[in-house]
């Protein structure tokens, strides 16, 4: 049994997520798609470790796990520092530096 | 396999969900079930670990913190439609769609085999052979990791507090405050207005009603008037004279259901 349909399927979800990324508003929402396209490439890294027969697939997916779980706290606190300041999640309200 | 073609459509439907609610505590739930099917895929996958890791991690603190933030922020947390670069979402929609047909394509036209499988290597235990690996040949990333962890802590902290740069205004305070609005401002020196009390609805997202027979919007929280759940009380009026037919009272000259009420009252 060949692990494409997995691989496929990460594929799928990956380009859904930067869809997403590039459409959506709402940083939160932004932040959720990120969070898509990381678990979609995790999906390809545990499905090529079982093609492959070993474990160093899982591991890779364990430490991307790790960095998305640092990612998040971080980034949840950007977005709540802006909204302190500015009463908007939008992603386009955050434009000072293009002026 | 089963278990992939149940959830692999599941999944692409809840992804594609994700882009198209408007409210973002949706696009977490729809997040939610991607996860999990995820954490299923897994387990059929042979990484029983990851499959915990997956549920307890992503699902049980990753999401859990957007839900929280998302409550925060609450109020703002629907998207605007509004369209700052003119021609993105379209540009946006096909790049992507040209990223995944190119990416299906490309992995369809390989050819893998069979996959090897990973019974020789969970052989003693996934976990076992998962931590002979992380401690090894991976300790030096393993160790990485704390500083990563550290560094993320402590950027939280950093960014979450607040510096009291004022001291906290007291009721003495508060109250000079008010009297300098209604001089300078003519602002209401009382207490905000309360919502209007009706006979057939729970009032709290409903305006009062001013002497002119306007909404008082100051009556309603901003909260729920940001959110736009606030209902107008002369809709609410629409159906009496139906309700009045029902019940079998006459249509007084008011028109109000409590007129409609003691008319009822004075029949019984």
């Amino acid at each position: 049994m060949s692990v494409t349909p997995y691989v496929v399927l990460s594929a799928i979800l990956f380009s859904i997520g930067a869809v997403g990324v590039l459409t959506r508003r709402n940083a939160i929402v932004v932040f959720m798609c990120v969070e898509l396209m990381l678990n979609a490439s995790n999906l390809a890294l545990v499905a090529f470790a079982r093609q492959n027969g070993n474990l160093d697939g899982q591991i890779a997916a364990f430490f991307v796990m790790v960095v998305a779980a640092a990612e998040v706290v971080v980034g949840l606190a950007i977005i709540m520092t802006i909204f302190r300041t500015r009463r908007s999640a939008s992603v386009d309200d955050a434009s000072l530096l293009k002026y | 396999m089963i278990a992939f073609w149940i959830l692999a459509p599941l999944m692409v439907i809840a992804a594609l969900g994700i882009l198209f609610v408007r409210k973002a505590v949706h696009a977490a739930m729809l997040l939610a079930v991607v996860m999990l099917s995820m954490a299923v895929l897994y387990l059929a996958l042979e990484a029983p670990f990851l499959f915990a890791v997956q549920i307890i991690v992503y699902t049980g603190a990753i999401l859990m913190l957007f839900l929280f933030v998302l409550m925060l922020v609450g109020v703002d947390a629907s998207d605007s439609v509004v369209e700052t670069i003119r021609g993105q979402r379209v540009l946006a929609t096909v790049f992507g769609l040209l990223l995944g047909v190119v990416l299906v394509t490309a992995i369809s036209q390989l050819t893998l085999g069979d996959a090897i499988g990973l019974d020789a290597a969970n052989s003693g235990g996934n976990i076992e052979q998962l931590a002979n690996l992380l401690f090894s040949k991976y300790v030096f990333a393993f160790e990485t990791t704390s500083a990563l962890l550290i560094t993320a802590a402590m950027g939280a902290m950093v960014l979450a507090h607040r510096e009291r740069l004022t001291p906290r205004p007291g009721q003495a305070e508060l109250a000079a405050q008010r009297m300098r609005d209604y001089a300078a401002s003519g602002l209401h020196l009382g207490p905000l207005p309360s919502p209007g009390v009706y006979a057939r609805h729970n009032a709290v997202d409903t305006p009062a009603l001013l002497p002119d027979g306007t909404a008082a919007e100051s009556s309603v929280s901003r909260v729920l008037s940001s959110r736009g759940t606030v209902r107008s009380a002369p809709a609410m009026a629409e159906d009496v004279v139906v309700i009045q037919q029902q019940i079998g009272g006459s249509a007084p000259a008011g028109g109000d259901n409590v007129a409609a009420a003691t008319t009822e009252e004075e029949g019984a």
